[in-house]
């Protein structure tokens, strides 16, 4: 029964979100273009699907993985359970004694990623487009490890403490190297992958695991160190996304050079 | 009607493929790591299988709903040509979508009390409020700006790289002016503009409109709204902090 009613509230809340959209593009629809929508009733059952599908999966987070993942995250950043770790107690903690943390921000941000649907969304239209070429599991895990890679690199600054704008800076100035040797048709889908990476999974579990670690890690601020975690899980998948199009283009180029070669000794 | 319970039990089996990395990776924590009992199982399995169901459902209306009204839009505007009222569009989709999504309210309100604790707005809740939803107006009409900007460059053939470039240099330098407190928030606000629902109907919006139009290469022009929706409010976020 309170399962019931909690599904209801979400309900009418994720319906609250999508009303701005459904207005603004059945107002531009009615009034601007003036056209029948073709398959009217599949769109509108389409949109419903959408809706209460997001309910569904947001109230399934709320019971079952938000509670779990940010009391695992609290856990993990425990000074208590870090010292357990360490043989020497009393003395400061080094950086490196927080593995456990870095292991879980790399497994729960590549886990988050591979469930995130507007990660598939965009990974479904993008092998339509590419007629194939770009594979959806192939982008969505180069994507799962940019987070992955992300993220634990967040955790690590903030145990550190070092200044976060470092980081990003050193990051774009990657991404824009990086851009001139790419394949030219997959810069702007990885552009676009660092910003749907974070959005309804990703977020919550993530921004609990920053806030836990800097409010236990002594000398940080939760409100100035806490933050920062979402930035480095959109810069990242920019540069694994890049990285696999090169990749695969360098394996593609290899084999073609040994066919060809493989083709001239026949042919003496 | 038997092929749609196909295609769904199908959908079901990949929602299900999805999520079991989570599952694992909780268990491995929560087990071998943690060494901890699993509380609740009940609530945690019938979660679960709502987040499955709804994953499903999701996937299966988007295929339905939103790509195609994505690309009928698309499709229309490029054959009206009417560049007022795509621009307009575009601006209405951005802001609309971006002003009512929960997680830009919530980092507002965190944005709020930061800067009330660095003093650069008085500590009372008519402040905060104040503040906060200054701050959520900017980033809304920055994601505005951001997908005209996109539309115009997709409707131009513009490369992309150059412009995104000079986004990241405006972020580099507007980080040497921005107060120390605000720079992680506007860091993170470029991550949390875009939606679930906004993402895939922008994304065909964008592919839509360059497969609409001559000369323009879906995968090169189409895609690149979410990027740039994602680079403005950052710039924004730091002018607001300097500002206010």
């Amino acid at each position: 029964m309170e399962t019931l009613t909690q599904l209801l509230s979400i309900l009418l809340a994720t319906i609250r979100d999508v009303l701005p959209i459904i207005a603004i593009v059945f107002g531009f629809q009615l009034l601007v273009i003036r056209r029948p929508i073709p398959h009217l009733k599949r769109v509108l059952f389409g949109f419903i699907y959408v809706i209460v599908g997001l309910a569904l999966f947001l109230l399934g987070l709320d019971k079952a993985l938000f509670p779990i993942g940010e009391l695992m995250a609290q856990q993990l950043t425990d000074p208590a359970f870090i010292r357990g770790t360490v043989a020497t107690t009393g003395e400061a903690l080094h950086w490196s004694d927080y593995y456990w943390v870095y292991i879980f921000a790399f497994a729960i941000g590549a886990s988050t990623t591979i469930a995130e649907p507007s990660l598939i969304a965009v990974a479904i239209k993008a092998n339509e487009v590419s007629g194939g070429a770009i594979g959806v599991w192939g982008l969505r895990l180069a994507v799962a490890l940019g987070v992955a890679i992300g993220i634990s690199l967040g955790t690590w600054r903030i145990v550190t403490g070092y200044p976060i704008h470092w980081f990003i800076i050193s990051g774009y100035i990657v991404v824009v190297i990086q851009t001139f040797f790419a394949p030219k048709l997959i810069v702007p889908l990885a552009y676009d992958s660092g910003g749907v990476t974070t959005s309804t999974v990703t977020v919550p579990l993530v921004a609990a695991l920053g806030l836990g670690l800097a409010s236990t890690v002594p000398g940080r601020s939760a409100l100035i160190d806490g933050f920062g975690l979402i930035a480095f899980a959109s810069l990242f998948p920019m540069i694994t996304v890049m990285g696999y199009a090169q990749i695969t283009e360098m394996v593609a180029r290899r084999d073609r050079c040994r066919r060809e070669r493989a083709k001239m000794v026949k042919q003496e | 009607m038997s092929n749609v319970f196909i295609a769904l039990g199908r959908s079901m089996a990949g929602s299900l493929r999805d999520l079991l990395p989570i599952v694992l990776v909780i268990a491995f924590f929560q087990l071998v790591v943690l060494q901890q009992p699993v509380p609740d199982l009940v609530g945690l399995l019938t979660g679960l299988l709502c987040v499955v169901a709804g994953l499903t459902f999701f996937i299966y209306g988007l295929e339905m709903g939103l790509f195609p009204i994505g690309q009928v839009l698309a499709n229309a505007f490029a054959r009206k040509g009417s560049l007022f009222w795509l621009l307009l569009f575009s601006f209405s989709l951005g802001f609309g979508t971006t002003v009512a999504e929960p997680a830009l309210i919530a980092v507002a309100a965190e944005a709020a009390s930061v800067a009330a604790e660095g003093g650069m707005i008085e500590s009372t809740d008519s402040a905060r409020s104040g503040y906060a939803s200054g701050l959520r107006y900017t980033v809304a009409f920055s994601v505005g700006l951001a997908i005209v900007v996109g539309v115009i460059r997709i409707l131009k053939g513009w490369p992309i790289h150059y412009m995104i470039a000079i986004g990241y240099v405006l972020v580099v330098i507007m980080t040497g002016f921005a107060p120390r407190e605000i720079i992680g928030i506007a860091y993170d606000s470029g991550g949390v503009t875009t939606s679930t629902i906004t993402v895939p109907l922008v994304t065909a919006l964008g592919v839509g409109l360059a497969s609409a139009i001559e000369g323009r290469n879906p995968m090169i022009d189409g895609f690149g709204l979410i990027a740039f929706a994602s680079l403005t409010p950052m710039i924004f976020v730091m002018a607001y902090g300097m500002v206010v």
